[in-house]
């Protein structure tokens, strides 16, 4: 056992075999990521050094400083890096469950579904005067609500005594287009306005994220993220197909009903306050899969930190290397995405 | 004889139409039993149906007497392993990790890698001769190796009945003999039920006990061997002609089809 360690605390009441090279990979990533955190933090109009950003993270430093950090930068770097892990574990599960490593939360007509609800909210909610009628608070209800009645749509559709992968991918690459049409039609129909509102939106962006919206998304991420955790085992036999998980005993109806509803809930909430990044779903546990392989105890949490990498990445780059013009995060994660996953389509192809 | 796992009254459907009408069948325990028949028999179906990958229209499958839809997917899973036809490890996935899959019914959330799992494991990697390649993807595997691989998972599983769907489809002559004689071995050391569908009816005729002749979805005659397989036997399940000899170094029936073909013999015949 030499890439694995056994780890058997309490006599035995408890037994894990720990992937030392994945450890090793997810440990070097949490660091790269609280690098970049803290550097993200750092970077704007005002300055600070790595040293100053942790000072005010422990109360210290100047009064305006800690006004910059606290009230304008972390909200958003910390939704960011949220919604990164929150995309890349419910890519990663997707591609586990449905055993295609092109399914992601955008191919499955996910984010389609919120951009949906997201544009019918602007443009029902418009008076004349192109003022909302209602709060633009529920404008995340709304994406939420697309994406989850979007996903029960292509559930519903795929059934057929159980639903089988390739159904679920194929309907939901149908669904995906629909929805886009949908979402160009609202946008013609609704005011100049709306739509580039709209857009900035589906492009995916943390701009604007405030304290309440971290107070909603913190806690809804990570309760699903370990009820992930805790499927994993159903994850890695759903990933051997579904005769070899049922012949080794998985209830494999329940677990991908349960699986697709926490991805679900995952993509839900970070489109929600962060819009369609695109992508990273896709990209994340790719990567992670050169790093770490198949596993998805070791797969999952790499994947969580490879997403929130690239998005605190995207931010970083989109409001300060084009300031004062400020670059949606979407338009970087789709940018190295779009070719990843012309990569991805060659690579199947000619494998 | 006892009997490992027996079917009543099985009838199976795809859809409307009615693959298995009401079959009744007998697997004798600690036995090898190869199911055989020509291509849409219905062979597979009836092993998918036993291993529960195929819910029943009608009728039961009985594993050691009680009825497999009765028990816990789990429980089942304990005492009857499935390897199905070529199936497919994802990316990059390491030859542990898959054996490791094996134990799934035995894992709970908090013991996933028991010393008991570990033994398990070891065991059925070194019975399939496979240690050294346990950290290699099993992507980048031979296809014997991989078939090797596959077959270690099923045995992690540590159960009685092992079946299994045409596990050496793919395979080149010399990787069909080493996974036949693997099987082999372990119904020999360990008496364990090992139920296959072949398409070599040499081969099936070499390693099984007991035949299960399948035709137009009924069983048309089911016995050792030695005892069943002759040339109208040959004729009427996969309709070809043949003359049956004995197998010079195993005395099992061997079949030798007629047809077309460059025949020396002729020359020193006449």
């Amino acid at each position: 056992m030499s890439q694995y360690k056994n780890f058997r605390p309490m006599k035995g009441k408890v037994s894990f075999l720990l992937d030392k090279k994945a450890t090793i990979v997810l440990i070097v990533l949490i660091i790269i990521a609280g690098a970049i955190f803290v550097l993200s933090t750092g970077m704007g109009d005002m300055k600070l050094s790595p040293l100053a950003v942790l000072k005010v993270f422990f109360g210290g430093g100047t009064e305006m400083e800690t006004l910059v950090v606290q009230s304008f930068r972390l909200p958003r770097i910390i939704v960011a890096l949220i919604v990164g892990m929150a995309l890349a574990v419910a890519g990663g599960i997707l591609q586990g469950i449905i055993r295609n490593p092109l399914a992601s939360p955008d191919v499955l007509g996910l984010t389609g579904g919120a951009s949906v609800a997201v544009v019918s909210f602007l443009a029902f909610f418009s008076d004349q005067n192109n003022a909302l009628t209602v709060s633009i608070k529920w404008m995340p209800l709304a994406a939420f609500a697309g994406a989850t009645i979007i996903a029960m749509l292509v559930y519903f559709l795929a059934w057929k005594n159980g639903v089988s992968p390739i159904r679920i991918v194929l309907i939901g690459i149908g669904i995906s287009a629909l929805m886009q049409a949908l979402t160009t039609l609202m946008m013609i129909m609704g005011p100049i306005y709306r739509a580039s509102q709209a857009n900035i939106w589906i492009t995916g962006t943390v701009y604007g994220s405030s304290w309440g919206n971290v107070a909603i998304l913190v806690p809804w991420t990570i309760i699903f993220i370990v009820i992930a955790f805790f499927m994993v085992k159903n994850i890695n036999i759903l990933e051997l197909g579904d005769d070899i998980a049922t012949g080794v005993g998985g209830h494999i109806q329940r677990h991908r009903f349960l699986l697709l509803l926490i991805s679900t809930a995952l993509v839900g909430g970070s489109v929600a306050f962060a819009g369609g990044i695109g992508f990273v779903g896709l990209m994340a546990p790719h990567m992670a899969r050169r790093l770490v392989g198949s596993s998805f105890g070791a797969l999952l949490p790499v994947s969580a930190f490879i997403g929130a990498i690239l998005v605190m990445l995207a931010d970083l780059i989109g409001r300060t290397m084009f300031s004062p013009l400020e670059i949606p995060a979407g338009v970087f994660t789709a940018g190295i995405g779009a070719p990843y996953f012309i990569y991805l389509l060659f690579k199947t192809r000619s494998a | 004889m006892k009997t490992a796992i027996e079917t009543k009254n099985l009838t199976l459907s795809y859809g409307d139409s009615i693959i298995i009408n009401e079959l009744d069948l007998q697997i004798p325990k600690g036995e090898i039993t190869v199911f055989i028949g020509g291509n849409g028999c219905g062979k597979s179906t009836i092993l998918r149906s036993i291993a529960r990958l195929l819910k029943p229209k009608n009728g039961a499958v009985l594993l050691e007497g009680n009825a497999i839809s009765k028990m816990s997917t789990k429980d089942v899973a304990k005492q009857m392993s499935i390897l199905p036809q070529s199936p497919i490890a994802p990316e990059g996935l390491t030859v542990l990790q898959l054996v490791k899959q094996g134990r799934y019914p035995y894992q709970t959330w908090l013991k996933q890698w028991t010393e008991k799992d570990e033994e398990e494991v070891t065991k059925a990697l070194k019975a399939t001769a496979i240690e050294d390649l346990k950290d290699r993807p099993v992507d980048s595997l031979s296809g014997g190796q991989r078939q090797r691989a596959w077959i270690a998972m099923t045995l992690a599983q540590d159960t009685d009945v092992i079946l299994l769907d045409e596990p050496t489809t793919y395979l080149d002559m010399t990787h069909q003999i080493e996974i036949l004689d693997l099987l082999y071995e372990l119904n020999e050391k360990e008496q364990r039920t090992i139920v296959m569908v072949l398409h070599d009816l040499n081969l099936a005729c070499r390693y099984a006990d007991n035949i299960v002749a399948i035709k137009d979805r009924k069983i048309y005659a089911q016995g050792k061997p030695e005892h069943i397989v002759s040339c109208p036997l040959v004729k009427d399940v996969f309709g070809m002609d043949c003359q049956i000899t004995m197998d010079p170094l195993f005395g099992t029936p061997l079949c030798i089809p007629f047809g077309k073909g460059r025949c020396i013999l002729k020359e020193v015949v006449l």
